[in-house]
């Protein structure tokens, strides 16, 4: 092993001398980008790590496809150039992960759903064209919940991810990672990459952060242009990195964010220097702490953490007001009626002619091959979706629900700004509960979406909010804290996560057993 | 309300998603018991609000109107399930 905490010219000493292949795993964005920049080791002496590190992890059903060869030309490129002198590119040689919602070129790109199964883009995402151009390569396509709709990874059509984590009872039960980005937070969680994109709907970012003890950031709605990202709630959809750190999540943010053209709601505007710019000193801060996010049935562990959280952003120097959201009960409802009609009208799209799968049975006209398609394509909790959806959207129904719920959304956005009235960031906890056994919940929707009690409402909003781990709970279980910021403040947020993951000194890593 | 079977057969069916017997009576109970959960929307007083049509405000950008893409109709058409003669094809429409 390398020495846990030592210096650089230590790890750089160590390295010299022994060339521990697989320890390189344990390192982060930073520290790779950093490494390879000063020659400490190469960037193929990385993506080998990486890439056996991917393939002896099977077990947990994290990566869809594998993509050594793309990892390994990035990084020969990255020691070439560094061979030859030049500046090195921001992320050169840093391989990371994708979710499969992103399109690849020429790389099955499926949603994890087997409606789109074979499907090979003929084009690249913007998001992660951006990370290629800044030098990164890909280790594979993370597996997800099935166009991004779950809370655990149990739709994905391949299979669910299995989280590296395991409670302390000695019972072994098969965890939740979270969703949908389930693969993205496994394979960080269990050193499979150092980092990886994920999307957020409605927490799909910050959930399964939470439940694997690792960060998580969804920018401002229009930070990331959503060209090239399999639609599931288009008003909603956000992507943003997940990595071990707050810092390695403004590297890949700076990355990761940016105008384009391609996208109508993308944000015309420079990428602010979010790594140059962190600062844990909340000096001068106001922190809200909503109190109808105290819900009923919350564990007293939760509350813990928070409480933990309060202390530990006050210490920064904080001030902590209390505020009010008060429609923070109906953000849920709304949510559930708003992406289902986006989803119902996005995934029309899925006929069986232009691309993936196509059903026809003998003898069918084209509108048989359309349901016959959809029927066999789509996964249960997508059909249930696409059904919702359709049923709020129909005639005499569209005011009283779809309507509704997007006056419902205009007043939940309304609480937000009321709130930065008296303060500049909120503290809350990720998710109810710690990660729960894969199966626990997967009979009854209701209790599956209410795991996303914390983190719809800034999505709703299109605020940034990011989850950083905050500790553990009594099985041993990672628990986070979110914060969410005000429209464009990614800093503010980034900064207040510094601070909490400088007090809360999160070591925690589940022990190998894949 | 209540969401029965002849319901779900309706939206199935405008949804293009083929559904059996067996489906609809696992599926109706479902929706009835999401769509009645939703229903407390309906209790919030929304008069004089505007609904929501964009979360962060941006304006529509105008481009030229000139032709920016083409010509890509062998990559348009690699990935649909049966292709011939440069065009994507579909079972007989016109009897």
């Amino acid at each position: 092993m390398p020495p846990a905490s030592g210096s650089r010219s230590a790890l750089r000493a160590f390295f010299r001398w022994s060339k521990p292949v697989t320890d390189l795993t344990d390192l982060g964005v930073r520290e790779l980008r950093d490494g390879i920049r000063a020659g400490t080791f190469s960037a193929r002496e990385v993506a080998d790590s990486f890439i056996v590190a991917v393939s002896k992890a099977k077990q947990l059903n994290a990566f869809l496809v594998e993509t050594p060869d793309h990892a390994v030309a990035a990084a020969k490129e990255a020691d070439a150039a560094r061979a030859a002198g030049e500046t090195l590119k921001p992320l050169a040689g840093v391989p990371i992960g994708m979710k499969d919602l992103f399109c690849t070129k020429g790389v099955q790109s499926a949603a994890a759903s087997h409606i789109l199964e074979g499907f090979k883009p003929e084009y690249e995402s913007t998001v992660s064209q951006k990370l290629w151009d800044a030098g990164a390569g890909m280790l594979g396509k993370l597996n997800m919940d099935q166009f991004a709709m779950g809370s655990s990874n149990e739709t994905s059509y391949f299979g669910n991810v299995i989280s590296p984590w395991r409670r302390a009872d000695g019972g072994n039960a098969p965890l939740a990672p979270g969703g949908s980005s389930g693969g993205s937070s496994a394979s960080i969680a269990a050193r499979l990459c150092p980092a990886a994109t994920g999307t957020d709907t409605g927490g799909s970012i910050r959930q399964p952060a939470a439940f694997t003890g690792i960060s998580g950031i969804k920018p401002t709605y229009g930070r990331c242009s959503r060209w090239g990202i399999i639609a599931f709630a288009s008003s909603l959809d956000q992507a943003g990195p997940m990595a071990r750190d707050v810092r390695d999540c403004a590297i890949m943010l700076e990355a990761m964010s940016g105008f384009d053209a391609k996208d109508s709601t993308s944000l015309q505007l420079d990428v602010p220097k979010w790594e140059a710019g962190l600062n844990a000193s909340l000096a001068g801060k106001r922190i809200g702490i909503p109190k109808e996010y105290r819900v009923d049935g919350m564990p007293a562990e939760i509350e813990a953490l928070w409480q933990q959280g309060i202390d530990w952003v006050k210490d920064a120097g904080a001030e902590v007001v209390e505020v009010s959201l008060p429609h923070t009960k109906y953000a849920l409802p709304a949510y559930y009626i708003i992406a289902p009609a986006e989803a119902s009208s996005n995934l029309a799209r899925y006929d069986g002619v232009r691309y993936g799968l196509r059903d026809l049975p003998e003898g069918a006209n084209l509108q048989e091959m359309y349901a016959a398609t959809r029927a066999a394509g789509f996964g249960a909790e997508v059909k249930r979706r696409i059904l919702i959806g359709t049923y709020v959207l129909s005639a005499g129904f569209y005011d009283a629900y779809y309507t509704q719920a997007q006056k419902v959304r205009t007043l939940i956005a309304r609480d937000f700004d009321r709130a930065w009235e008296t303060c500049d960031l909120l503290l809350t906890p990720t998710a109810p509960s710690a990660a729960f056994a894969l199966g626990e919940k997967s009979a009854d929707p209701i209790a599956m979406y209410l795991n996303d009690v914390f983190t719809v409402p800034s999505s709703l909003a299109g605020l940034p909010a990011m989850s950083v781990p905050g500790g553990l709970d009594k099985s041993g279980l990672p628990l986070g804290l979110q914060v969410i910021g005000k429209a464009l403040d990614e800093q503010g947020v980034l900064d207040a996560c510094l601070a909490i993951e400088e007090r809360a000194g999160f070591r925690a890593r589940p022990e190998a057993w894949w | 309300m209540s969401v029965d079977a002849a319901t779900v057969k309706k939206i199935a069916s405008l949804a293009r998603i083929a559904i059996t017997d067996e489906e609809v009576a696992k599926i109706a109970p479902e929706l009835d018991n999401i769509l009645g959960w939703i229903e407390q929307l309906g209790e919030v007083d929304c008069t004089g609000v505007e609904p929501m049509t964009a979360v962060i405000a941006n304006t529509l950008r105008l481009r030229d109107d000139v032709v920016t893409d083409g010509g890509k109709r062998d990559a348009v058409l690699a990935n649909a399930p049966q292709a011939e003669h440069g065009f994507f094809t579909v079972p007989k429409v016109i009897e």
